[in-house]
């Protein structure tokens, strides 16, 4: 952690000498931290006129508060619990069958709308995976807060029991990666079955453009 | 008369650059290139849209209202009553009179209330400018911050409810919460990423990036037609993170505000300024 006092007495310190364009992070004493009940009130009285489903999602389950708390630096027997209590609410698809329609998974990897308090009810919600991944190699428009999935079924050569590791990495991305960035799509609700199989195919299928060489 | 001249250039050329931009999207770099020519266009302060708001809010500081009928002229910001030059650098910041640490948008309400006896519910109504409604926080922002240009921000710490401030500002931005998991460090917390094409900053660490941020705000939103303050900047991303809409003016949006403050102490402020 960086010391809060200390970095600001060096920002005074080159402000005062008119000479300040970067403060540098020094690491010297630690910033104490906020009391957490003080955090849950402050956290609440922002909310206080908004629906109690809405208000729900501002309470922390145990995966988000073991990550919380750490900051997602996990240590691994923390990793092992929290991913082995994902792991258990993954639910894999009824038929047996992994593969969905790529093109209806490409509407799903593009949508990004869905769970914001800007949404008219009834909005159906996309996995957004565009604004993190790259997919087809064609598209620009594309973001970089996670790995670059483009070529991704070609490149595992569409092994089926890739295919299934993947669809529970979606369903439940902290199921095997613990504090992963990516939301838990199908454990949180925000994708069906079918959209996630949707989505899979759009990176397994062979037809996809996601797999165009 | 010049400036609106200005303006009305400022509009033309904005049309034709959001062209150009759309036709030529096709590398990151090409986009980003782009975008800095653009910024370099629209630079000037007299073609800058968000002087108008400064204008207004000047006209509404000086401007007798509410049931006391005075105008805001004996509030005092931090420096003193009526002392408008720096305030805005050193908020939000502890006023003993209130008993609170308070942004820029707090203390006017509460002057609003206290001093004028303005009924601030209309004023709260119309926090966000839209087509046709203006608004008075906006405005009044826009003119006091832009008495702060050139100074560096300075974000206050000798109070120990200011400390505490900062600390809820920092654990609230590593907070994971909502059906996405989301909080501010998922978006904000590595340099060099983004959504979409949208560069995102990073304020984990101290330095040029919150520095330049911070020195930024309130900002002409071009694509919003709006001059914009940190309240709306904030209201957006707790949108985007899937949390709920959080009250205008509350204490968490000022926490959060004191933590980006710290990160971007000696920053420059530069504002209005002009964005996307
Ligand atoms: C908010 C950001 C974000 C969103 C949205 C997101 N992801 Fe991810 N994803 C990540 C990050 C970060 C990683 C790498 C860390 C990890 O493995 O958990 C990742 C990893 C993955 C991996 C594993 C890659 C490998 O290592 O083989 C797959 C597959 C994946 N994402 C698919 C998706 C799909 C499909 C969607 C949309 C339904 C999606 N992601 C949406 C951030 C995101
Ligand atoms: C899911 C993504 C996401 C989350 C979560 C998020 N933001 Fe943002 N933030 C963005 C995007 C996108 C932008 C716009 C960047 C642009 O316009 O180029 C942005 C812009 C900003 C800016 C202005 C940047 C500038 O250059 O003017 C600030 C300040 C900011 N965010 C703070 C926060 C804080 C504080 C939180 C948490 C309460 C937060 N953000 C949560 C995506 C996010």
């Amino acid at each position: 952690m960086v010391s809060f006092s200390s970095q600001l007495l060096r920002a005074l310190a080159l402000v005062a000498c008119g000479t300040v364009l970067a403060v540098t992070p020094a690491v010297t004493q630690e910033r104490p931290a906020a009391d957490p009940a003080r955090v849950d009130a402050l956290i609440s009285g922002m909310f206080q006129r908004v629906s109690p489903e809405w208000r729900a999602r501002t309470e922390l389950d145990p995966t988000q508060r073991t990550c919380t708390e750490r900051r997602n630096q996990v240590s691994a027997a923390e990793a092992d619990a929290v991913q082995a209590r994902e792991r258990a609410s993954v639910v894999l698809p009824p038929d047996g069958n992994f593969l969905g329609d790529w093109r209806k998974g490409f509407q799903v990897a593009n949508n990004g709308r869905g769970f914001q308090f800007s949404d008219p009810a009834g909005t159906v919600a996309g996995g957004n995976c565009y604004a993190c991944h790259q997919m087809d190699p064609r598209e620009v428009s594309y973001g970089t807060l996670g790995p670059s999935l483009a070529g991704y079924g070609r490149e595992r050569n569409y092994d089926p029991e890739l295919i299934r590791e993947a669809y529970i990495k979606i369903f439940n991305a902290q199921a095997v990666v613990a504090c992963s960035n990516m939301p838990r799509f199908g454990s949180s609700k925000v994708l069906t079955i079918d959209q996630i199989k949707d989505v899979l195919a759009y990176l397994f299928d062979r037809q996809s453009p996601v797999n165009r060489p | 008369m010049g400036r609106m001249r200005g303006i009305r250039a400022l509009v033309a050329a904005v049309a034709t650059c959001a062209g150009i931009a759309g036709a030529l999207a096709q590398t990151q770099d090409e986009s980003e290139r782009e975008i800095e020519r653009y910024r370099a266009m629209i630079n000037d302060p007299m073609a800058n849209p968000g002087y108008l708001a400064v204008d207004r809010g000047e006209v509404l500081w000086s401007q007798a209202r509410g049931t006391k009928a005075v105008s805001l002229e004996t509030c005092d910001l931090g420096e003193g009553p009526g002392k408008l030059e720096g305030a805005y650098a050193k908020l939000p910041r502890f006023f003993a009179d209130a008993d609170r640490v308070m942004d820029l948008e707090q203390r006017l309400l509460w002057c609003m209330e206290k001093i004028q006896g303005l009924d601030t519910a209309d004023v709260i109504r119309r926090r966000f400018s839209g087509p046709g409604r203006a608004s008075d926080m906006e405005d009044l922002v826009a003119f006091i911050a832009n008495k702060s240009n050139g100074m560096r921000i300075a974000p206050q710490n000798s109070h120990p409810r200011e400390r505490e401030m900062t600390a809820m500002g920092e654990a609230m931005f590593y907070r994971r919460a909502g059906v996405m998991d989301f909080s501010c460090a998922t978006c904000h917390a590595e340099p060099g990423k983004r959504i979409r094409l949208q560069g995102l900053p990073d304020f984990s660490a101290p330095g040029k990036q919150a520095q330049e941020t911070m020195g930024s705000w309130p900002t002409y939103r071009v694509s919003q037609s709006a001059l914009r303050t940190m309240q709306h900047r904030l209201w957006d991303c707790f949108r985007q993170q899937r949390w709920p809409e959080p009250a205008y003016a509350s204490d968490g949006l000022t926490a959060l505000q004191m933590f980006l403050n710290v990160q971007a102490a000696g920053g420059e402020i530069t504002v209005p300024s002009i964005k996307r």
